[in-house]
């Protein structure tokens, strides 16, 4: 089987659950001829038609407003948020109408909202966005946010077959650089199961997405000049949280540092904190530590978004001072 | 209809609040020798007189449900605002009637479309249930008032963020689309939804898509204390419809035949593939945004104008006495059904139970099914001793 990159594992997830499921289809903007802005639905309008892979007007509201209701006929909707920073101009409509429909009025909405997020690559306060933080405080949302190839598959599978609004958050960063063979058979990764990406026994790395990448980075040069043994939890999902996952690792290494993209205050990374404090509190050695995005929003110039962002290094430094306690 | 009201000086005057177009007797009624069978066909309406006295039902319905409702909120038992559609009776009622439920046809209410619920088969013992939160209610207590739905019966509970049943519907619509089934649509928003951001998305996607979706702008006057010349520069409602490219007609909401029909065309002309129309009916609201409202920002004398001279349901039975064949004892008959099954409704929903505590974490999703019982309620299925309401939702609580 040949390597597929992040993004062709995304796309070869719509294209097979398009195949197997009639009720599914994909809406959003300059999607269908044009095949998406970074191409993740290119060949998906040729195969299935304009009813099925449909171009919108620039709506994210009427997206995912047309969304909940096709999905409450019974389709199961993919919208795609162009840039997943967009997704704030429809977030009435997933906040207030999706997310409550199932527990106020019993409207099932299986749908899917996916988009590419995250900075790195010089996309300025607009096309760099991680706005998960803003979601994860609305019951009735899923939300997920693959760091590998084989995740971003499985869970869009995933997501696509669930029976409420999942959130799929994919990394613009990854799209094209790191690949990987994957399984043959259908692959589908459950919403809500941490994956463990590195073992260790010194100290945990608790992260998700583009991160995770960093993380192991940090992990092999801690190993390599401090002689530690760094464990690395790769969340995946992060609405529902995988508590036990992050309790097992707080148990076995006693040390958390929480790493995310996305800024600080109100962040993730202080409810992971919470869940520890309130589950897991006589095993820590230490308290919790995070390395987060300062409390900015993202500059353009390469200088700027870099010491914005968390890089290697920071988390280098940071599991060091950790280590020390 | 009347004159334009856009940018005038007259506020929240109504534009059509001086013409009555209500039918008077006809001269020459009582030479007819009337046609009383229940097939026997209004030239105008195409209604047939069963379904023109059902029309009267669900009007009349609609009015004594919310007049009981009015008692229960004074007596407490109604514990959220209420919400009243006093002279909006036959916009609701008569737009609704214009759908095919045997084909499946699907509405969406706002608050003040008590009636189209009715008409889609929504009944007393339910809207009760949803107002008092009662256990057994359509929502077990999670929602208020009209604010609930049925895939079945057709018709989808609107939020309380105005406009956004527009795309809403516009998606349900364009399933029906994409499945090559024979169904339509209807949305209601008021004048003030119009101004929101959803309404245009949901209404431009619905257009483009060709969506069979009749969009109703009922237009009452006023958005809680907002008159319509605050809320658009548009002459009208209607001359929204040209900037998207659909079919506009508008037409006299406190006539419900009238109403019945313009809703009709706009209906067969979504099923036959005609795409989006919007409707734009004018009526009059009555009672305040809520029950606390003290519409102390109507000008004097507007709202007794509007019950003495354009109550829709004084102005259709007249019409129906008119006709000719149907007689006074018949609608009384009616108006004591209705009564009957209100005052059975009632007793039924007062005595249904409130929901117990901790139903309130289950079904958020389907997987998980119940959210985590919080560690300081574990054991706990009463939060508070006394479950107070209260005094009132505004200043001016009758």
């Amino acid at each position: 089987m040949p390597e597929v990159t992040y993004l062709e594992a995304i796309r070869q997830a719509l294209f097979e659950e398009m195949e197997r499921d009639p009720s599914v289809f994909c809406l959003g903007e300059d999607i269908g001829a044009y095949g998406g802005a970074f191409k993740v639905t290119e060949g998906l309008q040729a195969r299935f038609g304009e009813g099925r892979v449909i171009d919108t007007p620039i709506s994210e509201a009427a997206i995912v407003g047309a969304a909940a209701g096709a999905a409450h006929m019974g389709m199961r909707p993919v919208c795609e948020m162009q840039f997943i920073d967009f997704i704030s101009c429809a977030y009435d409509m997933l906040t207030n109408y999706v997310a409550t429909a199932r527990y106020r009025a019993m409207l099932p909405c299986p749908m899917v909202v996916r988009g590419p997020s995250g900075g790195y690559v010089r996309g300025g306060p607009f096309h760099s966005q991680n706005p998960e933080a803003a979601f994860l405080h609305t019951p009735g949302l899923k939300i997920v946010y693959p760091a590998t190839a084989s995740d971003a598959k499985g869970l869009l599978k995933a997501a696509i077959r669930d029976d409420d609004c999942v959130l799929f958050f994919e990394h613009k960063y990854l799209y094209r650089r790191i690949k990987e063979t994957l399984p043959a058979t259908d692959h589908v990764v459950p919403i809500g199961k941490a994956r463990l990406a590195r073992e260790g026994r010194d100290l945990s790395i608790i992260t998700y997405a583009a991160t995770v990448w960093k993380a192991l980075e940090a992990a092999e040069q801690l190993e390599r000049e401090d002689g530690l043994s760094i464990e690395v939890l790769d969340l995946r999902s992060l609405l529902p949280m995988d508590d036990d996952a992050i309790v097992a690792t707080v148990r076995k290494t006693n040390r958390v540092l929480i790493v995310h993209e996305d800024t600080r205050t109100g962040g993730i990374a202080g409810e992971i904190t919470a869940r520890i404090n309130e589950r897991a509190f006589e095993w820590l050695d230490a308290p919790v530590l995070r390395v987060t995005a300062a409390d900015v929003p993202l500059p353009y110039a390469p200088p700027l978004e870099d010491f914005v962002l968390p890089q290697t290094a920071d988390i280098v430094r940071a599991a060091r001072q950790l280590a020390r306690y | 209809m009347g004159t334009r009201a856009g940018g005038s000086s007259n506020g929240g005057r109504r534009r059509n609040g001086g013409t009555t177009t209500a039918a008077q007797p006809a001269a020459g009624a009582a030479m007819r020798a009337p046609d009383r069978t229940d097939t026997a066909r209004d030239a105008q309406s195409g209604l047939s007189r069963a379904q023109r006295l059902e029309l009267y039902y669900y009007m009349r319905l609609t009015r004594s449900l919310e007049e009981r409702l009015v008692n229960l909120y004074r007596q407490t038992k109604v514990v959220g605002g209420l919400f009243r559609s006093l002279g909006q009776e036959a916009d609701a009622v008569g737009s609704a009637y214009a759908l095919d439920r045997s084909k499946g046809d699907i509405l969406s209410p706002l608050i003040r479309n008590l009636g189209s619920m009715l008409v889609q088969g929504a009944r007393p013992a339910e809207i009760l249930r949803q107002y008092m939160a009662k256990g057994d209610s359509p929502t077990r207590g999670r929602e208020l008032n009209i604010h609930y739905g049925d895939l079945v019966r057709g018709f989808i509970g609107q939020i309380s963020h105005l406009g956004d049943m527009v795309p809403v519907m516009a998606g349900v619509t364009l399933s029906f689309k994409m499945r090559g089934q024979d169904r339509v649509g209807l949305v209601y928003v008021g004048d003030g939804a119009t101004s929101t951001g959803a309404f245009h998305e949901g209404l431009n996607f619905a257009a483009v898509q060709r969506c069979p979706l009749v969009v109703v702008v009922e237009n009452n006057g006023y958005a809680y204390s907002t008159p319509v010349a605050k809320q658009t520069a548009a002459a009208q409602f209607l001359d929204k419809a040209a900037g998207y490219g659909i079919a506009g007609e508008r037409a006299d909401g406190n006539d419900v035949l009238a109403t019945y029909q313009v809703t009709k065309r706009a209906v067969d002309r979504a099923r036959a593939g005609g795409g989006v129309t919007l409707i734009e009916l004018l009526t009059y609201r009555r009672k305040g945004h809520a029950e606390h409202d003290n519409q102390s920002y109507v000008p004097p004398g507007e709202i007794e104008h509007w019950e003495r001279e354009n109550d829709p349901l004084d102005r259709y039975s007249r019409a129906l006495l008119a006709s000719g064949d149907v007689d006074s004892q018949e609608l009384a008959a009616i108006d004591a059904r209705a009564q009957q099954e209100i005052d059975a409704a009632a007793a039924d929903a007062e005595a249904a139970p409130m929901p117990v505590g901790p139903d309130a974490l289950v079904g958020v999703y389907a997987d998980p099914p119940a959210a985590e019982m919080l560690w300081f309620r574990s054991g706990v299925t009463s939060a508070v001793a006394v479950h107070e309401r209260p005094a009132g939702w505004g200043t001016h609580d009758a």
